[in-house]
């Protein structure tokens, strides 16, 4: 029920994402290009949400920002489950001195104040290392690098708990004996089976990144206008209150909705 | 217990280490040393002149060494300057410190009462469960500044009940209606957890055979509930407060900086948007550090309450 709900939300979204260039031909107006004669425009069948700041159309920047907003937040749980599921891995095969300092360094990411540390971080001059700033791509680049330094420690720890019971089992003391070796025995056996917690790691890191970016975007410190994100068309929230109210209102709701079927996802998968 | 508390300073204190370290080399990458800013600030400064501040303060040495007297100096309590404040850092983050801890306290006494009492609801009322389900599925999945927003909207501009950020100029029970939106703000962002987490415990310990003989000897249901189940339910919630320290802190940074709260969330992100590279560090630090021994605190309460964890 939770996950087919979940996946209905996402699905919903992706759609939107996508079919984002058949709106824009359909309404006709480029959601990039600034129209001063038309800002705060209210609700109208040329702008089904009313314009920005800028006059550029609502509904095609909520739509192009999903994109950014979804694409931030798959890249980022993807890297954070191959990393995550990699140390998961190593720690409990290993065990011993190396399982205690890499679950230290997990325990010690958990303990920080995360949003603090990555308001710091992505404030860092990227652009001596070949990611310059305002450019979309190098900017989502950018954010999904930084939050994959806190995104791997949740999967982690659950991949190494997995995983250890996985390590106990007769099937792997067989396999051993069977001659397999190590690498095969944890590509083939184990990892097949953590798979289950695995992913319902990654479907919550997929809700904390989309939060996470969205957060650092509203800050400014985030994807760069003009490119749109959910996080980034908020980010002047504060004036927009008592100009237009309604601009505030829907970008969080998409955000709300992903992040809320994220979680339902996870919810479904761990039942 | 007291082997407990050692491993765990320890453990902070190498947290402290490696993030401070860390930080301090990502600070590097940004843009601009001090000297640079204040030639951008007066243009009769010469690049010899440029050269010779650099040496004077030291910023003409190699990084590790600029990281060793700096952590050495922070070791000793001389926390430096703030070039955006133009005031020794200690002065300017002891008053936001204490601001930003009031609004911690606020928002945690509301997260946790209002999180408790919906959990003990779901757990009293399977039929309601579901709806509080939902309300901490919302609740969890919302972006706090988002919901500072729809406040402001609600409060501060349609209805006009309470400012819509800043601070009182007055002082004393008018700061009180300045404080009202940012704690609510920020305790409806984190009472998910305490329902979720306060409902499945509750739920768990009613099932225990003890509920049952309380009943038999005819306590009410009410009693049984809140004498009976919730002390027993109480460590796993103190288990979240530990856990969400870090979410907590994470959050009085949107909601200071959403409402022009001075703090030190506030504090941070506008030493990170002024270059004020020493004071961002020093603030960050001591975020962190804090965080950790309130997490610490509250994995010993635990323990205090509960002896059965105190052997593990």
């Amino acid at each position: 029920m939770r996950l087919i709900l979940g996946l209905a939300l996402l699905l919903l979204l992706a759609l939107g994402a996508l079919g984002a260039p058949l709106v824009q031909e359909a309404l006709g107006h480029d959601p990039f290009a600034p129209d001063l004669f038309l800002r705060h425009g209210p609700a109208s069948p040329e702008h089904p949400l009313g314009t920005d700041e800028l006059g550029r159309d609502l509904l095609l920047r909520l739509l192009y920002g999903a994109r950014v907003s979804l694409a931030v937040g798959l890249a980022t749980a993807l890297a954070a489950a191959v990393l995550g599921t990699a140390i998961g891995l190593l720690a409990a095969w290993r065990g011993g001195a190396l399982d205690a300092v890499l679950m230290r360094l997990a325990d010690g990411m958990l303990a920080l104040p995360a949003l603090p540390v990555l308001v710091v971080l992505a404030a860092a001059d990227t652009g001596r290392i070949g990611l310059p700033r305002g450019e979309p791509l190098s900017d989502i680049i950018r954010i999904v690098a930084i939050l994959t330094i806190f995104g791997w420690v949740g999967v982690a720890r659950l991949a190494r708990a997995a995983a250890l019971s996985v390590l106990a089992r007769d099937y792997v003391r067989a396999a051993r004996a069977l001659g397999a070796g190590e690498g095969r025995i944890l590509l083939r056996h184990v990892v097949p089976n953590i798979a289950g917690p695995i992913a319902v790691a990654t479907a919550l890191a997929v809700a904390g990144a989309i939060l996470a970016e969205s957060t650092l975007s509203f800050l400014g410190l985030g994807i760069a206008p003009p490119a749109a994100s959910w996080g980034n068309m908020l980010s002047n929230a504060q004036d927009l209150v008592f100009s237009a109210p309604w601009a505030a209102v829907w970008p969080g709701l998409a955000i709300l909705l992903a992040v809320a079927g994220c979680t339902l996802v996870a919810d479904g998968l761990r039942r | 217990m007291i082997r407990l508390l050692a491993a765990r300073l320890v453990q902070i204190a190498v947290t402290m280490a490696i993030l401070s370290f860390a930080m301090f080399l990502l600070i590097g990458l940004m843009p601009g040393d001090p000297i640079d800013l204040a030639i951008a600030g007066d243009p009769r400064l010469t690049a010899e002149d440029a050269a010779r501040l650099r040496a004077l303060h030291g910023l003409d040495q190699p990084l590790l060494a600029r990281y060793a007297a700096w952590a050495g100096g922070l070791l000793e309590g001389r926390f430096g300057h703030s070039r955006l404040f133009a005031q020794p850092v200690a002065d300017i983050i002891a008053p936001a410190l204490v601001s930003t801890l009031v609004l911690l306290g606020g928002a945690l006494l509301l997260a946790g009462g209002i999180g408790i009492a919906l959990g003990l609801l779901a757990a009293a009322r399977p039929r309601l469960a579901p709806a509080v389900d939902a309300i901490a599925i919302l609740g969890q999945s919302a972006p706090s500044f988002w919901l500072g927003i729809l406040l402001i909207i609600l409060f501060a501009v349609t209805l006009g009940w309470l400012p819509a950020g800043g601070m009182s100029e007055t002082g004393g029970l008018d700061s009180l209606r300045f404080l009202v939106l940012p704690v609510a703000t920020l305790a409806i962002a984190n009472l998910a957890a305490y329902a979720r987490h306060s409902a499945a415990a509750v739920g768990l310990t009613l099932r225990e055979p003890w509920i049952t003989a309380a009943r038999a000897r005819g306590n009410g249901e009410a009693r049984v509930l809140l004498r009976h189940a919730f002390p027993n339910a109480a460590v796993p919630v103190l288990q979240v407060a530990a856990l969400d320290a870090g979410a907590l802190v994470g959050g009085a940074l949107i909601t200071e900086t959403l409402f022009a709260r001075p703090g030190m969330g506030k504090l941070i992100y506008d030493a990170v948007m002024g270059n004020d590279t020493n004071l961002a560090l020093v603030a960050l630090l001591l975020v962190a550090l804090v965080t950790m021994l309130a997490t610490l605190a509250a994995d010993l309460a635990q323990r205090a309450l509960d002896p059965r964890l105190r052997d593990a």
